[in-house]
């Protein structure tokens, strides 16, 4: 198996839906020539020509507008919003629009589309290039949100998202791009929406998690298996449809459950999958339902220091975990 | 330095020359062509005059009108017929095009008391909103303008799969102060995106006249910025939106984007919870009347001998009767089944 990068797995998957389906074409500022300000899309533009890797003009509610329609078409866009911090101009169309027209016409209009937004900080870039968009998605009904981790889950997921006749926010945390490297299979696979992957077994302690957050997760639980605690590290991979099946089986074996996301903390995911584990797990709690999320500021400082401060590591992590294993 | 301050534009000036138009038919239309759409002009008519009633009586809870719109939306509509090959893309005003592109007048009934059968959303959305496929029309949202994206979204993608279909897409004078209006013309001129960008002026954005929407007279001009043709036309003249709208549907096809400013009255208030009297001067819908496309298409098809008084009086009366059965079967029928509330939040 070859070894990639998210960023590398991401270009994978576009390239091989766009070979094997015709209707699926990528737009956005940039994508074309110059091949992505991350280059997810390098190299597409030769391959398929500039009608399919098609350079927009700077207006990401247009970007997102037009790729609504041609999906109304049939077609399956691909839309790319550079930076989560730039998705705000297209909410219209996607949670306004996009989310509310497979039920707004009673299903005669499904919307195949996925847009593409790398997001999320760690990487210095402030208040507009560091934010966490993933809950104001979560929330609406009528989307699906997938936010992989890992370059195997990224393709595979992707392929899946492009072949959903829903519209799916596809998150891509900007710090595992080049960061994350992992063995992808040759070939197609896929990997269905919805199902969560137990990145690693244990019976003491569940942490669910998603995006680059899992990572710290998974350094953590390795660093306090050495003091005797296991921990069991569940990675949601896709937001809607919520696994929720998964995350309570593994509750209901740890009793105890630890919540990580960068995203602010509160009405984050956590939140809804504390409601959910309270619901129908109380009874096998030994422990409060934890959460180490971002703090309820509006994004990420630019200095160094600040920025440290609001993003969940390994070792906050691991102080989470010691403090619930004392229970 | 001066300033040339926009005028206020009115279709009034022309109020004396009421029940006069082109009566003239283009090559591309016969008398059976107008009588039909006359036909469909008067039910049209008739349905909204009744829903307004209906929401009075406490039975339909809202309800936006196109009476005065009627010629700017069915003489589009006709070319678009005429066509064979177009895909609309209205707005929430445009009741009578919805309905002449072939809705029964109980469909359109069991849609504004929000009844199961309803064709366009299952009745989860305002009347006629969401999509009536077989007639060839998506309609998603209140948000104005959001549909030009969406329209010029749709006309690409056609012309990706070689199709050579061409959009129809509609809004208001107010939706023409909307961002998305200026990125939708703006993208479609860069591919030649085979649209007709629909701009039904009727001056009021709800109650704000156009003089405090815009800076100038003729929304048309705007076309000019982004590199393709825009016009003026008679909006409550049906043989000359019918003939704007043809040869827009020839360029669009084989050049790209037309802008068509029609210029319409809007008749009633805003919707059937608004008070038009708080903001619109007292006797101006009155002499707008006067310019209603109805008596001005019944005078075409008279002069033309195409149809007499009587044979005008009887579509009428016909239109009345079939209103009366559509509003009886559709109060007679079921609301929609409440376990269906979940059903198509996804597509499978």
């Amino acid at each position: 198996m070859a070894v990639m990068t998210v960023i590398e797995a991401v270009r994978d998957a576009i390239r091989e839906e766009m070979q094997r389906d015709s209707r699926v074409f990528v737009l956005g500022e940039d994508v074309g020539q110059r091949g992505g300000v991350f280059l997810a899309t390098q190299g597409l533009i030769d391959e398929f020509g500039p009608s399919r890797v098609l350079d927009t003009p700077l207006a990401e509610s247009s970007i997102m507008g037009i790729a609504l329609g041609a999906a109304m078409r049939g077609l399956r866009p691909i839309p790319e919003v550079e930076f989560a911090d730039f998705v705000w101009p297209t909410v219209n169309q996607l949670i306004g629009e996009a989310a509310r027209t497979c039920y707004g016409t009673n299903g005669a209009v499904p919307v195949p589309l996925v847009v593409r937004i790398p997001y999320g900080g760690g990487i210095r870039g402030g208040l507009f290039h560091s934010q966490n968009v993933e809950t104001h998605f979560f929330h609406t009904p009528g989307l699906k949100v997938v936010a992989p981790a890992t370059p195997f889950d990224a393709k595979g997921l992707l392929k899946s998202a492009v072949r959903d006749n829903n519209p799916v926010v596809f998150l891509e945390h900007k710090k595992t791009y080049r960061l994350v490297r992992g063995e992808v299979p040759e070939g197609d696979y896929t990997i269905p929406l919805g199902v969560a992957d137990v990145k690693r077994q244990g019976t003491d302690i569940t942490i669910v998690s998603y995006g680059l957050t899992l990572h710290y997760c998974l350094e953590a639980a390795e660093q306090v298996s050495g003091e005797s605690v296991s921990v069991e590290v569940v990675d949601l991979r896709t937001l809607t449809p919520l696994d929720t099946e998964t995350v309570l089986e593994s509750v209901k074996k740890t009793g105890k459950l630890l919540i990580v996301h960068e995203d602010n903390i509160t009405g984050g995911v956590g939140a809804e999958i504390a409601a959910l584990v309270a619901e129908q797990a109380f009874e096998y709690l030994d422990g409060p339902i934890s959460r180490l999320c971002g703090p309820d500021i509006p994004t990420m400082p630019f200095a160094l220091n600040l920025e440290e401060a609001y993003m969940p590591d390994t070792e906050k992590v691991v102080q989470a975990l010691r403090k619930l294993a004392a229970y | 330095m001066a300033q040339t301050k926009p005028k206020s534009r009115s279709n009034l000036a022309k109020a004396k020359d009421a029940g006069k138009a082109s009566s003239a038919l283009p090559s591309s239309l016969n008398s059976e062509d107008l009588i039909d759409i006359f036909t469909r002009m008067v039910l049209a008519r008739t349905t909204d005059e009744r829903i307004w009633a209906l929401n009075r009586q406490g039975k339909v809870p809202i309800a936006a009108s196109s009476q005065g719109h009627e010629a700017a939306q069915l003489g589009s509509l006709l070319a678009a017929e005429k066509d064979g090959d177009c895909f609309l893309f209205p707005y929430y005003r445009d009741l009578a095009l919805k309905m002449s592109a072939g809705l029964t007048p109980t469909e359109v009934m069991l849609s504004f008391m929000g009844k199961a059968g309803e064709p366009y959303s299952a009745a989860r959305q305002f009347p006629l909103q969401g999509a009536d496929l077989p007639n060839k029309i998506i309609q998603i949202s209140n948000v104005v303008s959001a549909g030009l994206t969406q329209a010029t979204g749709y006309a690409l993608g056609c012309k990706m799969l070689g199709e050579g279909t061409v959009c129809l897409v509609y809004f208001g004078d107010g939706g023409s102060s909307q961002g998305e209006t200026h990125e939708a013309m703006n993208f479609a001129s860069i591919h030649d995106v085979p649209i007709i960008f629909i701009c039904e002026n009727n001056r009021y954005a709800i109650s704000v006249p156009q003089a405090q929407q815009m800076a100038i007279d003729d929304i048309s001009s705007r076309s000019a910025a982004y590199g393709f043709p825009g016009f003026v036309v008679d909006g409550m003249d049906l043989i000359q939106c019918y003939e704007a709208t043809h040869e827009a549907i020839n360029h669009a096809r084989t050049q790209g984007p037309v802008l068509l400013e029609m210029r319409v009255e809007r008749f009633m208030p805003h919707t059937t919870d608004d008070d038009d009297r708080r903001y619109r001067p007292a006797n101006e819908v009155e002499e707008a009347r006067k310019l209603d496309p109805i008596i001005t298409l019944a005078n075409v098809l008279i002069e033309q001998g195409a149809l007499d008084q009587e044979q005008v009086d009887g579509i009428k009366a016909q239109a009345q009767q079939a209103i009366n059965e559509a509003t009886d079967a559709a109060e007679a029928a079921e609301l929609p089944d409440v376990s269906t509330i979940n059903d198509n939040v996804y597509a499978t």
